[in-house]
């Protein structure tokens, strides 16, 4: 072990000697950092995460750069690899501020990463904004640097709810008689999914019956489905990245457990309804974004001209941590040509001040830093695609609700 | 505790349970079979052993993918293994399997991390997995639900468990296992090439693993760093059941199934890997305490 601890540090510091003298070509770039998961175990999410960036900060290029102070600059990432490791993420960080001297930070893939980012970002006055942390918590450290273009992870799933009472309102019964089971993985996001939830729930007077910590060596649920099926709830809510939704979905459907609505999250990042078949029919995905969506901005057009434009340049249909990624770097182009300066406090300023159209949603921070003008997407699969059920003005098709039983399914 | 009102109220779910239990923990129990021969022969524990289930899982998951049923994949991936684990022998594990046990201990967790990593270079980091479209067997009205491929993977554990058996007991090479398990020194001295034996052990611990992985990919899922949770099962199915038994292991691997299930249902997941861990110590407290007791009587 002790090896790799001398051998990187010198890989890294003849990276960071091709990255400095990169920089210090010329004073019409403006330089951004990153450090992005493209090994480790978010190494798949990582690369969609710096796929975004690249695509916008080719698209920003393409259109004639940043116009800050009547002066065109070209924009440009210097990346570096953390392994899906906080401690290798905050490291990196400050390497990209002391020695690359870069003053713009974009965020890593996932809230655990940016959590570790966050406060060295913030000791050092360094603006960044992020599309992958969606951490609740991460808003409520009073960080004034930190600026992120996605809904928080609570968001998630409360729009399932939310449908559920709708549905049930419209079919002439009492949603507060639903019934809500819970089973989420216990880490950050996760949890902040079923508080959410249960937030939700108890507002509309619905039970929620099971609540259940799935262990982060998840690979089995049989216990919890068991509950299920003896309680029978009405909602089973399932959270835990990949892994829970592929689970939940190959298990609820091994053991014909019956709930009227199946709510999970990174449905569409673990393609259940590719690779899962029927078993994924009638499962509700929460998702930050859809390219079916009516939003545009005069860089991408609207957000499907946008995923034509991801997959023709990386051969893979845009999953929404691409879209938020892409995002991010809007954003900060958005700031630098209202603060009409490189200064990091007067980005800083115009970033809080943010309040924009892009492909990928409307961009508004509160005083914490989050985006507050955007909602969350509802899909449910159905005929084995992904249709949008929710928001309603964009709904391709009406939920299914309650989903059909086993036995009437072929 | 209305989990446990919930359980008398419904005797079915109990049964739920008790089935998921013990077809679930076939499974572990071969993995763990392979860790108590490797152990029992060559005197290391194997903790790449949960890489090698990942391996298996990926082989039957990516023939599937050009055609091949999922339960045909599952003997090609344990010969695929069993080459795996030769190979893996010849370059590393023969270097050593003489040594102290902690050198192979680090050895094969060095290993473990380099397959764990190649899988995520290759595979990727996605979850897989692999529909074998076997369908459920319903009971008491729908309450009481066997998945086929669950079944399919408990009788595949005690075929597996039982030519096991027989080949140690009967075969020519099971007999030179079991002569070097017993004494490598006076093995070598009789004449059996005990390199070879080595390298037939791991191998067909590998193949053992294989198997077991391609009915993981079935019934749940398949990623790059699943591993640990399957060595430290099989560890502690060993554990529990002592070295060389092959109806301890099955016995241990499917009460921990149980156990596992039924603190998940009781306590809540988030105490059920906890739960099976107390079991665990109770277990060797209690046996220790026996065998202190037996040692008296020596003495």
């Amino acid at each position: 072990m002790e090896r790799t601890h001398i051998l990187f540090p010198a890989l890294f510091a003849a990276a960071s000697l091709a990255a400095g003298s990169a920089w210090a070509q010329g004073s019409d770039t403006i330089t951004l950092g990153a450090a992005v998961s493209l090994t480790g175990k978010y190494s798949t999410n990582g690369k969609n995460t710096k796929d975004g960036y690249d695509l916008a900060v080719e698209r920003v290029n393409e259109t004639g750069g940043v116009k800050v102070g009547g002066k065109s600059y070209k924009l440009k990432v210097v990346y570096y690899d953390d392994e899906s490791t906080s401690a290798r993420g905050a490291q990196l960080v400050e390497r990209l501020i002391q020695q690359d001297h870069v003053d713009f930070v974009l965020g890593p893939y996932s809230s655990g990463l940016t959590k570790a980012i966050a406060p060295v970002t913030e000791k050092h006055g360094i603006p960044m904004v992020e599309g992958n942390g969606a951490d609740r918590d991460l808003f409520e450290k009073g960080y004034k640097n930190l600026f992120a273009v996605l809904n928080t992870s609570d968001y998630y799933l409360r729009a399932a709810i939310q449908l559920a009472a709708e549905e049930t309102r419209k079919a002439g019964k009492n949603p507060a008689d639903l019934k809500v089971a819970i089973a989420v993985e216990n880490d950050n996001f996760s949890k902040d999914v079923r508080d959410g939830v249960a937030e939700d729930a108890k507002k509309l007077g619905m039970k929620v019956v099971v609540d259940d910590k799935l262990p982060p060596e998840l690979n089995d649920m049989s216990a919890t489905l068991a509950k299920v099926k003896a309680i029978k709830p009405d909602i089973l809510v399932v959270s835990g990245h990949d892994k829970g939704a592929t689970l939940a979905v190959k298990q609820v459907a091994a053991d014909q457990v019956y709930v009227p609505m199946l709510a999970l999250t990174h449905c569409d990042s673990a393609q259940i309804a590719e690779k899962e078949g029927k078993a994924a029919e009638y499962a509700i995905c929460g998702s930050q974004w859809d390219r079916s969506l009516a939003y545009k901005d005069h860089w991408f057009g609207t957000a499907e001209e946008y995923a034509q434009r991801f997959q023709k340049r990386f051969k893979y249909e845009p999953p929404y941590q691409a879209a938020e990624s892409t995002a991010s770097v809007l954003t900060f182009v958005d700031a630098f040509q209202r603060a009409g300066s490189l200064d990091k406090a007067k980005v800083r300023d115009a970033l809080a001040k943010t309040d924009m159209q892009t492909f990928y949603g409307p961009i508004k921070f509160d005083a914490t830093g989050k985006n507050v003008a955007k909602s969350m997407v509802l899909y449910q699969v159905i005929g084995g695609k992904y249709k949008v059920v929710a928001p309603s003005q964009w709904a391709q098709t009406k939920i299914v609700f309650p989903a059909p039983p086993w036995d009437k399914r072929k | 505790m209305s989990n446990i009102t919930l359980l008398f109220d419904t005797p079915v779910l109990a049964l739920q349970l008790l089935a998921d239990g013990i077809l679930v923990g076939a499974i572990f129990a071969l993995v763990a079979y392979g860790m108590a021969l490797v152990w029992g022969v060559m005197k290391m524990i194997n903790i790449a052993q949960g890489e090698l289930v990942m391996l298996g899982g990926y082989v039957v998951i990516e023939l599937a993918k050009v055609g091949l049923h999922p339960l045909a994949g599952v003997p090609v991936a344990a010969v695929v293994l069993f080459v795996f684990g030769w190979i893996l022998y010849r370059l590393v594990i023969f270097r050593v399997v003489d040594r102290d046990l902690f050198i192979s201990l680090l050895a094969t967790f060095g290993l473990s991390i380099l397959i764990q990593q190649l899988a995520n270079g290759i595979f990727g980091s996605d979850v897989q997995s692999v529909d074998a479209s076997l369908g459920t067997l319903l009971f008491f009205g729908g309450m009481l639900t066997l998945a086929k491929v669950k079944l399919i993977a408990f009788a595949a554990a005690l075929v597996v468990g039982s030519v096991l058996f027989a080949f140690l007991r009967y075969s020519r090479l099971g007999q030179a296992i079991r002569a070097t398990a017993q004494d490598a020194r006076a093995a070598r001295v009789l004449g059996i090439d005990t390199g070879r034996v080595y390298a037939a052990t791991f191998a067909i611990n590998a193949a053992i693993c294989g198997a077991a992985g391609g009915l993981v990919a079935m019934t749940w899922i398949i990623h790059p760093y699943l591993g640990l949770t399957y060595t430290l099962r099989s560890f502690m199915i060993v554990i529990a059941a002592g070295l060389g038994n092959v109806a301890g292991v099955l016995g241990a691997g499917a009460g921990l199934g149980v156990a596992e299930n039924l603190a998940g249902f009781v306590f809540g997941t988030e105490y059920q890997t906890a739960c099976v861990f107390l079991l665990l110590v109770a277990i060797l407290v209690a046996r220790s305490t026996l065998l202190r007791r037996g040692r008296r009587y020596l003495q």
